[in-house]
């Protein structure tokens, strides 16, 4: 049983990454800056819980701008993508002109926020 | 040149005179024609719905009404002469005397800005106004406002001529009146402008996918925040809808664009607001939200995943571990939440709403407010008329042409009309989605049967002109020729049609004018020749406290009054309506509903110099403070268990004739109420001391105060002030 699952799991993870190789680098770098956003968010989580969540709205501030940034460039991932059909009339500069639009409201209100 | 352009210009001046306007309406095209009647449509209901909401201008004066909007009134006018810092930052001590009112972080400054901006605005483009006058009509000004946005989501949802039929069923919809008639300068009137709105930008976020749609929704849901309380019922709906979307399988990549960029923005814009603070983290009210945007992220993941991998085996696995992974985290982190307190549940307004009698057996306060109760069929019939039976006709179409924003609708719809049902004051949220949906059902019927007459009249055009040479227009004839009546029948209907709508727009007309467009604050009654009599006491009495208190008086009143008395009589209260402590209001009831002595010591902590009663024995008002006294008691009795309601009571009954109970003949409420009343002769025909608003004669004619002596009381007795007296000297 644990073997098959083993080898299921080292099948899964090798199927995996032969399709992942396979997708485009602009591609790739999106979600590079997604993986950094989310570590940051955990390296955050990790600090507030060692030292205590006081202020609140700075931590949450600082979680949210990582979280939000992460998830904007998913949202632009999504739409530049070009293998999905529901955006194929949405041109890469209109996706990335919303995309930085979207992460100045982001930062101009986490620095309100910030304390 | 210049010879050779003036002949020109001669030529065409002469071989075109300019034609009469009516002719050269008929020479436009007919997309012009279309786009020429809309525009003239929507102008023409955006002056209606500002024109009908002026009753009470027109009848009485350019004043505020109600109690609600008197605090909104002075908050606004503290903000444009001490700017946004000093009002975001204001400490009010004159009112919950002695604890004070922290107001810049206990209020929804959405309104006051919105006014202020106006008032701003105005004063720029020099029209000397008055914030007053701004205030007043601010409410129907974004009345107008919502019918356009009601148009463009008709438009969204059906098209152009539902959006038109919506737009003019929500001018007059008296549902939407009751609360943003002029004078009317309270939290809903610019609500639900910012409830349309957001759900207008998130529809259409979710229809084009696009993020500068869903920051535009996330926008309309920080003013929504900013403005009413009522947000909560939006950031519930949404998460609702996206579940729903999810679960019929109607999901795609827009979905998860719109919704992710509205939560998160929108979240993040939310918590500036000091009142809502950290509540989208840590209310149970708002955890649906962030319960949605997680599974949002765990589904997609697992869509891509599957769609790379292309293997159906190999899918299975990686599902199953990630999902049993992902729901023991979720289920783990939320009943440690909830377990330990952090994530507080719903709580008491909203709490009511799930359970209804809720509020009845724990909270008198919310249940003794009359609109909180739960809504009778006439009230539906009053403020909806034809849309009560226009509605699950228009959901029967929104069903047959399913997309992503008839669904969005259609919940809207259902649930806002559940809500309506368990509280009247929520008819108002639920008045957009009938008006929405009715006018789906409107002009799909009209569209309907406007078809059939002209395909009748068009059949026989085309079988002259083309000959017998196409089959379908022979068929067509012959299909027409087997029902003779259709033609008649259909403009039978549309008569019809026309006809109901008709008595809608006169119901609401005289709804309007005769239940919602009264002050509340100004009453008016017919005189015995019919001519009208106005009772202006409220402000008679305000002013009087003006004018003749020392400025660091304070009054105790019931906490109805206590945004009028600091708002127009600028002094101190002890309780108003904002009912945040209710151990200081149970305080109150508890002196008005003791012995005169207990009473007195009470108020001496409270160190109040005037005490303000309501009492409407002598005009027949029936909203006067002997009305309200159970409730005094109840709140009262709910904190302190000295005060029990039955001991006012008389087998059960409610009497404040000779056969009351002792207690109720000598508490504080009936002695100030009552004082000198026993030698006014009220009816011809009838003893003296004969109330009026109760119909009978009062028990205890020969009062005696001890403590307090009598003020003022104004011209028709409505008001009544009395005086503290200082205690006794010792010898």
């Amino acid at each position: 049983m644990a073997k098959s699952s083993s080898s299921d799991a080292q099948a899964l993870i090798r199927s995996l990454r032969s399709a992942y190789a396979a997708t485009p680098t602009n591609l790739k770098i999106i979600d590079l800056y997604v993986v950094y956003a989310i570590t940051t968010a955990v390296i955050q989580i990790v600090y507030m819980g060692i030292v205590g969540s006081f202020p609140f709205n700075s931590f949450l501030s600082g979680i949210l701008s990582c979280v939000g940034t992460a998830v904007l460039a998913v949202c632009l991932r999504i739409q530049v993508n070009k293998e999905n059909k529901e955006f194929k009339d949405l041109s890469p500069e209109r996706a990335f002109a919303d995309f930085v639009l979207c992460n100045l409201v982001l930062h101009l209100v986490i620095m309100n926020f910030l304390g | 040149m210049g010879a050779k352009a003036a002949e020109n210009g001669a030529k065409s001046s002469s071989s075109a005179p300019s034609p009469p306007p009516l002719k050269a309406f008929f020479r436009l095209k007919t997309k012009q024609q279309e786009l020429l009647i809309r525009v003239a449509s929507l102008a023409l209901i955006y002056v209606l719905a500002f024109a009908v909401r002026l009753f009470s201008v027109l009848r009485y004066e350019s004043m505020i009404h109600e109690f609600d909007p008197y605090f909104n009134y002075r908050t606004t006018l503290f903000l444009t002469r001490n700017g946004f810092y000093e009002f975001w930052n204001w400490f009010d001590s004159e009112s919950w005397y002695p604890l004070g009112r922290i107001i810049g972080g206990t209020l929804y400054p959405g309104l006051m800005v919105t006014a202020a901006l106006i008032y701003r605005l105005l004063r720029f483009l020099t029209f000397a106004v008055h914030i007053r006058e701004v205030c007043v009509l601010t409410a129907p000004f974004f009345a107008s406002n919502t019918t356009i946005v009601a148009y463009f989501f008709g438009k969204e949802i059906w098209d152009s001529g539902a959006g038109l039929v919506a737009a003019a069923l929500i001018a007059i919809c008296p549902g939407y009146i009751s609360r943003s008639v002029a004078g009317s300068y309270d939290n809903e009137g610019v609500a639900i402008f910012a409830l349309l709105f957001t759900f207008y930008l998130f529809v259409k976020a979710v229809n084009t996918g696009s993020l500068a749609w869903a920051l535009a929704s996330a926008f309309g849901y920080f003013y929504m925040v900013s403005a009413w309380g009522g947000y909560v019922f939006i950031i519930n709906l949404i998460p609702l809808y996206v579940l729903v979307l999810l679960v019929t399988g109607r999901y795609s990549m827009r979905l998860y664009v719109a919704y992710n960029c509205m939560y998160i923005l929108g979240m993040l814009l939310a918590m500036q607001i000091r009142f809502v603070g950290f509540q989208h983290v840590q209310s149970g009210e708002h955890m649906a939200a962030m319960g949605v945007f997680f599974l949002l992220q765990v589904f997609y993941f697992l869509d891509w995943v599957k769609y790379m991998l292309n293997d159906k085996q190999l899918f299975q696995s990686f599902l199953r571990i990630t999902l049993t992974f992902a729901i023991s985290v979720g289920a783990l982190a939320l009943g440690i939440g909830t377990a330990s307190g952090y994530i507080s549940p719903w709580t008491g307004r909203f709490y009511s709403l799930l359970d209804p009698t809720y509020a009845k057996d724990h909270i008198p306060i919310i249940a003794s407010v009359s609109e909180h109760q739960p809504t009778a069929w006439s009230s539906f019939m009053f403020d909806f008329h034809i849309l009560l039976f226009l509605f699950p006709a228009g959901l029967y179409f929104c069903f047959k042409r399913l997309s992503d924003a008839t669904i969005f609708i259609v919940m809207y719809g259902l649930t806002s009309m559940y809500f309506a049902g368990v509280m009247v004051r929520l008819i108002l949220v639920a008045a957009p989605a009938v008006c929405l949906i009715s006018a789906i059902a409107i002009s799909a019927t009209v569209k309907n049967l406007t078809s059939l007459i002209r395909t009748k009249g068009k059949a026989p055009l085309a079988v002259s002109g083309k000959g017998s040479s196409s089959l379908k227009a022979s068929a067509k004839a012959s299909a027409d020729q087997s029902l003779p009546f259709q033609h008649n029948c259909a403009i039978a209907l549309l008569v019809g049609a026309f006809y109901l709508l008709s008595r809608y727009a006169i119901h609401c007309t005289w709804v309007t004018s005769e239940a919602y467009s009264s002050p509340s604050i100004v009453l008016a009654a017919r005189g015995a020749h019919g001519g009208r009599v106005i009772f202006d006491d409220y402000r008679e009495a305000y002013y009087w406290l003006r004018q003749n208190t020392p400025a660091d008086a304070k009054v105790m009143s019931w906490w109805d009054y206590g945004y009028q008395i600091t708002a127009m009589g600028n002094r101190t209260v002890i309780v108003d309506n904002n009912t945040w402590n209710n151990t200081h209001i149970a305080t109150v009831g508890r002196a008005m509903s003791s012995y005169e002595p207990e009473a007195y010591e009470i108020m001496q902590s409270l160190d109040v110099d005037y005490v303000l009663v309501v009492f409407g024995g002598l005009t027949g008002y029936s909203s006067d403070d002997i009305n309200k006294f159970l409730w005094m008691v109840r709140i009262g009795g709910g904190v302190f268990p000295v005060i029990k309601e039955p001991d006012y009571l008389v087998n059960g009954e409610y009497r404040v004739d000779k056969g009351a109970a002792p207690k109720m003949l000598n508490c504080l409420m009936y002695k100030l109420a009552y004082y000198r009343f026993g030698e006014m002769t009220t009816e011809y025909g009838k003893p003296t001391g004969y109330d009026r608003a109760r119909g009978v004669e009062i028990g205890n004619k020969d009062i005696k105060l001890e403590y307090l002596e009598e003020a003022f009381t104004t011209s028709n007795w409505i008001i009544r002030i009395y005086k503290v007296k200082p205690p006794k000297n010792r010898w």
